[in-house]
């Protein structure tokens, strides 16, 4: 028991290095998941990693397999992206789901167009399923720098971040800031997405994101609970999935948002505003 | 006495090009309390909006000598569903204090406990917005207007799905603001109280139709004109070209009323 737990980790430096990555990627993505959730953007996540996609292949189609090309590629593309369907829906009446899905839908065919256009249906599955198992000191360097931009700019913006979920056009009556805090969140989600896709790929990097955040949302009713109940979920799934992948021999990002997956239905069933709580309530009430 | 708030110059506010507020001309003064009456679509909460700034005028201006401004929309973007309890939505009031990255002290939880207090929100500190009545959440509103300590408090019918008791804790509430010299435009449909408890009154019907003593205002011939106004767009409606300066408007109130409105004003 103690071995297969333990051991995988104590044995191998590649799981050591998996294991490190995957869980500062949960600590930093979780949170951005939550806000995301509560802003009623969870779709926005997955519209998002499918953006990052001509970004990543147009780096791997110049430098080859290269983690750093790849990854400002996907950068710069998310944001235009991300930016540019903000403003899009700043500016005129259109919401920003209906401008996110004609941005993210251009990104995406654009992306598979250059995947196509040269590289093999092999290194496609690398791009689209990444490989937590071969992460390099220069990925993991990356996962730790977004989680500690990250958890900055939720400490310096916390309640500019909540104001802006809450009461928009409150914000908007006593400060400037609303725009821009929600620019910055954008940005947020990208940077995240971006450093998930080392770990898990574009395809399965918003699932670390998401669904961690939508379990927890069945056991708290708090925004600060939530955050520390979704990292809490995120780290379980990164270690109950490599540890699946380690010895079922399956493919590593997948089997981590499958342990997710699961909490997901756990929860659902079994959290405390989950279907369990609604379909048995109780019928001991207090009288004030 | 020249303590004016809020200056409107030949104001004109609308959307995609068709005007719903027309040529507003007037002044309010400081520590007055004004209620704003008017017809569905007479432009009640375009003006709100205008005076705010989330919209921009078409024409004119709205010359605004105050310091602080608290808005309480009447379509509110609040999302009651969000995980946040009382104390959060109440202490977003702290925002113009405290700015953008300032944090919130024992005073002021201290100062945010008394607002709670006054609007009989005591012990409501940690209960979620979601299980909150209308009545109440609409008093946690109110406390964070108080929170704001602004010098033009702006708001829009705050009254609707209220119930007689919170009315009369509230209007108690915005006299007392008038009280300490603030400017209070309330958007109210509602003429009873308006007579009972609002000096002046702002009737407007997409153009000002008077302005001044609830008693001078609220008479049956300007109400039946603030009647009959035409609410829908008209897409083949001339363009208003009545923006020099010194050039009265046809369809600005005759040169009597206008004499009358600003001599009230």
């Amino acid at each position: 028991m103690y071995d297969s737990l333990l051991g995988p980790f104590l044995q191998y430096g590649f799981m050591q290095r998996a294991l490190l990555g995957s869980v500062v990627l949960s600590v930093s993505c979780a949170p951005v998941g939550v806000f995301l959730m509560l802003r009623r953007m969870s779709l926005t996540g997955d519209a998002m990693s499918h953006a990052i996609l001509p970004g990543a292949a147009l780096g791997f189609l110049l430098f080859g397999l290269d983690i750093l090309p790849m990854t400002i590629g996907g950068l710069v593309v998310g944001l235009v992206v991300a930016l540019g369907s903000g403003l899009v829906s700043r500016f005129t009446v259109q919401k920003e789901d209906a401008s996110m899905a004609a941005f993210y839908l251009i990104s995406l065919a654009a992306g598979v167009l250059l995947v196509s256009w040269r590289g093999s249906s092999v290194d496609l599955m690398h791009v689209l399923f990444g490989s937590v198992l071969a992460l390099n000191d220069e990925a993991i360097g990356l996962i730790v720098s977004i989680a500690a931009v990250t958890f900055l700019a939720f400490g310096l913006c916390w309640r500019a971040l909540v104001a802006e979920c809450l009461d928009p056009l409150f914000l908007r009556s006593v400060s400037r800031f609303g725009g821009p805090v929600h620019l910055l969140f954008l940005v947020l989600v990208v940077l995240n997405l971006v450093g998930g896709f080392q770990a898990l790929g574009t395809l399965l990097s918003v699932g670390l994101m998401m669904l961690p955040a939508v379990a927890a949302r069945f056991w708290s009713n708090d925004v600060r609970t939530l955050c520390l109940i979704a990292i809490v979920i995120a780290v379980v799934s990164s270690l109950g999935g490599l540890l699946l992948s380690y010895h079922a021999s399956m493919p590593s990002g997948p089997a981590i948002i499958m342990a997710a997956g699961g909490a997901y239905i756990l929860s659902t069933i079994f959290g405390r505003r989950g279907v369990l709580a609604s379909a048995l309530p109780s019928r001991r009430h207090r009288s004030a | 006495m020249t303590d004016i708030c809020l200056e409107f110059k030949n104001l004109t506010l609308g959307y995609q090009g068709h005007a719903a507020v027309h040529h507003l001309r007037g002044t309010a003064e400081r520590g007055v309390l004004t209620a704003i009456v008017g017809a569905n679509g007479s432009g009640k909460s375009t003006l709100m909006k205008g005076i705010a700034g989330i919209l921009k005028p078409i024409s004119g201006t709205c010359e605004q000598h105050f310091g602080r401004l608290a808005y309480l929309p009447q379509q509110s973007e609040l999302d009651r569903t969000f995980p946040a309890r009382v104390v959060d939505l109440v202490s977003l009031g702290f925002w113009q204090d405290r700015g953008f990255l300032g944090r919130i002290t024992g005073k002021d939880r201290a100062k945010l406990a008394g607002c709670l207090d006054v609007v009989g929100l005591t012990g409501f500190e940690k209960r979620p917005l979601d299980s909150l009545s209308g009545g109440q959440m609409q008093r946690a509103l109110f406390a964070r207007t108080m929170l704001q300590d602004a010098d033009l408090i702006l708001l829009d019918e705050p009254f609707n799905a209220v119930d007689g008791r919170t009315i009369q804790d509230l209007i108690r509430l915005i006299k007392k603001w008038a009280a300490q010299r603030r400017t209070v435009l309330c958007v109210l449909h509602d003429h009873a109280l308006v007579r009972e408890h609002f000096p002046r009154t702002l009737l407007i019907a997409r153009k000002l139709v008077a302005w001044g003593p609830t008693s001078d205002v609220l008479t049956s011939e300007n109400l039946s004109r603030a009647r009959n106004f035409q609410e829908a767009w008209d897409e083949n409606a001339g363009w208003c070209e009545d923006e020099r300066p010194g050039f009265s408007p046809t369809h600005e109130p005759d040169a009597g009323r206008k004499q009358r409105v600003a001599a009230n004003v």
